[in-house]
């Protein structure tokens, strides 16, 4: 019995937080943000060069043959440096690809995913809520109607995207009749957008048994790596919180040597602790016991957007007024964590989940 | 307790519904307008117990009045009157602690919207121990020149005036050296560097003063009283950034939403989940719109509420950014929509007031601060003493 990572696995984390430190400090993420395409590329080249992508597809493919857990790793420290990157869209592709593909569509998709020359957009939002009547029909191989809240759809060369059956495709970024639109939200390190289709050509992922069943496979990897980077953000706006308070005085004495503060850094401290082997677990069941997963994924995603919410919220509050500008850029891992609490179903939305899976409902 | 509504009363609630019905058009969409204002306080609603003298409306303080008005105006939507730092917080300071002189020359032109203030409190070394402000002003001849800076000044870039603290007794006890000034914000010497905040808005300010010359006149209370006065402004402040009438509102709005969105077909009022959440909130809106009254009735006694009225800050704040964050969850995908945005729900209302609420939780008093006060001052515990080591 052991519940703790790998040598591997610290070593794997602590190269990519090593790497994104300077790569993506906050002038970067700021620029990227103001979209300065040059920043941008820099930084995915970066990240390309550490070869990533393929992190969770399996060695015949052309990946690492790494877990959930590796990606889920890998994802905390994109939260905790606010990347603007998507890493995590393309681990979702890989989990439904993986799930209902056939052998020519792994073999046609993963190795190009791992190489880095890929970049998946994921529009499954409607198995979680459809909001403003939204969804797709297929008929003859076309797909006609709305996906909202498509993860990358300014960027993505390719999208899966779920039908209102639950069945997934295969869409190709540039297909006729296919519009794509940007959403702009509060966080603007991330992209988030609408298709409208219009009969547009699309491949299915068929091999699953049962329909949606690889949807939500893809939405409890989705749910693990959101989970993970509400966690890296979280962590480290604690940090910055800590340290902001060593530094400022107020009443001749650093606001840290008041146990008003000290309380608001251990609350947000012990909330999140408990969140990071939660998360942990949640990632070691997609590979190590499958039919635990969506439940653990569901949990992992609640409740560290709950955690998430009252960090993001106090460790502004220990900054006092400058936590509430600019200056520091603090917001933006406030809004990183609050896009990630919204998507692929709320808190609320992921707990009725949870019930349902055991049972209950 | 009486809570009986008279004849007389009766009558005064069906001259507030004639009022919604024939200016309800005339009514601004979202935030109040100058225009607005003026029927409002026309009408005696807005500006209500300010004596016509200083512009206002000059009736008696009721409290079964004031809350006939607010009950309607949110029954209805419709804006209630400006609100601001100038009108919630100065008029009221003025009222209890101005000169007849000063009453006469500021209040009017600011309750019409006219003037707009901001409230150059706060410096870079200055924010919870507010007392140690170090912007100072010295005597020359009939005027103070001050020099030094403000940070977080909420809209020193359109205000008309500051309601400014300075040290102008640098050798007296850190409270006891402090002055309440008043000046334009178009005296040379002010310069005003605009921050932009979380929500994306340039809503604070920098303000360096650099010989800026004051009449002496321009002062409220005596030199060295400053500290005082800024506590009477303080503490409307707070009863302003905790209205329970405005958590109200946005309480309305809330519902007004749950009955018509929907999430995969459901309409969100038929979650038991989130009609669970919003039954909670609706009980803490109660209380404190309740608490609100009982309020209202010790100030027009003239009493002291102390605890009471201690809490307002903390518990108004938390409120409604509490509404903010409900409205965000209940929305979904839709609740991270931001400017511009198709789909984006009441043009990114919550979005906004989620974080600006969490300002207002910092601003005026942090949350910290407000507790201090209330175990310190409501509850007669003592100070937290000094650490051994800083
Ligand atoms: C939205 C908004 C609007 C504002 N508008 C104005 C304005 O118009 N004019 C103006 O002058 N100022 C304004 N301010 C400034 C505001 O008054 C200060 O931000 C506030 O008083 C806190 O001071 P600070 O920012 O220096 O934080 P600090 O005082 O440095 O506080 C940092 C942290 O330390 C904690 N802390 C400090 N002292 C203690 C203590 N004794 N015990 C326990 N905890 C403590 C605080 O609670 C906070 O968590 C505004 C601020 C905001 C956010």
């Amino acid at each position: 019995m052991e519940f703790g990572l790998s040598e591997e696995q610290r070593l794997l984390q602590a190269s990519v937080s090593g790497f994104l430190e300077k790569a993506s400090e906050l002038d970067v993420v700021r620029k990227i943000a103001e979209g300065d395409q040059s920043a941008r590329d820099v930084l995915q080249e970066g990240i390309d060069s550490l070869g990533l992508a393929g992190v969770m597809i399996p060695e015949d493919f052309g990946g690492l043959g790494m877990t959930l857990l590796d990606a889920a790793l890998v994802e905390e420290m994109l939260g905790r440096y606010v990347t603007p990157q998507g890493f995590l869209s393309n681990q979702m592709a890989v989990a439904g690809l993986l799930a209902s593909g056939t052998q020519e569509q792994k073999e046609t998709w993963l190795p190009k995913i791992a190489e880095g020359s890929v970049q998946f957009g994921i529009g499954i939002a409607e198995q979680t809520g459809a909001r403003e009547g939204a969804g797709l029909d297929e008929k003859d191989g076309k797909l006609t109607g709305r996906a909202l809240f498509v993860t990358e759809a300014d960027k993505a060369s390719q999208f899966i995207v779920a039908d209102r059956s639950g069945r997934l495709h295969l869409v190709i970024g540039d297909a006729g009749g296919l519009s794509r639109k940007k959403l702009s939200t509060i966080d603007v390190t991330r992209s988030v957008g609408e298709l409208v289709f219009d009969s547009v050509a699309a491949e299915a992922l068929l091999t699953e048994n049962v329909a949606g069943a690889a949807a939500q496979k893809m939405l409890a990897v989705g749910r693990v790596l959101q989970a993970a980077d509400t966690l890296g953000a979280a962590q480290r706006m604690i940090e910055k919180a800590v340290a902001y308070s060593l530094e400022r005085k107020q009443f001749n004495r650093v606001i840290g040597s008041f146990q008003a503060v000290k309380h608001m850094c251990a609350e947000m401290a012990a909330e999140l602790e408990p969140c990071r082997s939660l998360m942990w677990f949640a990632a070691h069941a997609y590979d190590a016991e499958p039919d635990q997963v969506a439940l653990m994924a569901a949990h992992a995603k609640s409740h560290v957007a709950e955690v998430g919410k009252f960090v993001a919220r106090t460790a502004t509050e220990v900054h006092g007024g400058i936590g509430f500008t600019d200056v520091l850029g603090l917001h933006f891992w406030f809004k990183r964590i609050g896009l990630n609490r919204q998507m692929f179903g709320s808190p609320e939305t992921a707990r009725q989940d949870a019930a349902r899976l055991q049972g209950w409902v | 307790m009486d809570l009986s509504l008279t004849p007389e009363y009766e009558a005064f609630r069906q001259e507030v519904v004639r009022f919604i019905e024939d200016y309800r058009d005339q009514a601004p969409r979202g935030y109040p307008s100058k225009a607005w204002q003026k029927i409002l306080i026309e009408h005696g609603y807005a500006a209500r117990t300010i004596p016509r003298d200083y512009g206002g409306y000059g009736a008696e303080p009721d409290v079964l009045k004031s809350r006939i008005i607010a009950e309607e105006f949110t029954k209805a939507g419709l804006p209630g009157g400006l609100s601001n730092q100038g009108i919630s917080m100065f008029v009221p300071t003025l009222l209890e602690l101005g000169s007849e002189e000063q009453k006469k020359q500021w209040i009017e032109p600011t309750l019409k919207g006219d003037i707009v203030w901001c409230q150059g409190y706060s410096e870079p070394n200055s924010g919870s121990d507010l007392a140690s402000l170090q912007t100072k002003a010295v005597v020359d001849g009939d005027d103070f020149v001050i020099n030094g800076q403000k940070i977080w000044t909420s809209t020193a870039y359109e205000a008309d005036m500051m309601f400014c603290l300075v040290r102008t007794e640098p050798d007296a006890p850190k409270h006891k050296g402090i002055s309440y000034l008043l000046f334009s914000m178009d005296t040379p010497g002010i310069e005003v560097r605009p921050l932009k905040t979380m929500t994306g808005a340039a809503s604070f300010n920098e303000v360096f003063f650099t010989d800026v010359r004051v009449p002496t006149t321009q002062i409220v209370g005596q030199r060295g009283e400053g500290w005082f006065v800024a506590n009477a402004t303080l503490k409307y402040e707070r009863g302003m950034l905790g209205d329970p009438n405005q958590a109200g509102t946005r309480l309305n709005a809330i519902i007004k939403m749950m009955k018509e969105e929907t999430m995969g077909g459901e309409k969100l009022m038929d979650n038991p989940l989130y009609r669970d959440r919003l039954v909670k909130l609706q009980s803490r809106v109660l209380a404190m719109q309740y608490h609100g009254l009982r309020l209202v009735t010790h100030q027009i006694k003239g009493e002291d509420p102390g605890l009471a009225r201690l809490i307002v800050k903390l518990m108004g704040c938390e409120l409604n950014h509490d509404l903010a964050g409900f409205a965000i969850d209940i929305l979904g995908e839709l609740g991270v929509l931001y400017h511009g945005s198709s789909y984006l729900r009441d043009n990114g209302m919550w979005q906004h007031r989620y974080m600006f609420d969490l300002g207002l939780i910092i601003g005026g008093g942090t949350a910290q601060i407000q507790k201090n006060i209330i175990s310190e001052r409501g509850l007669g515990m003592p100070r937290e003493p000094k650490p051994a080591t800083v």
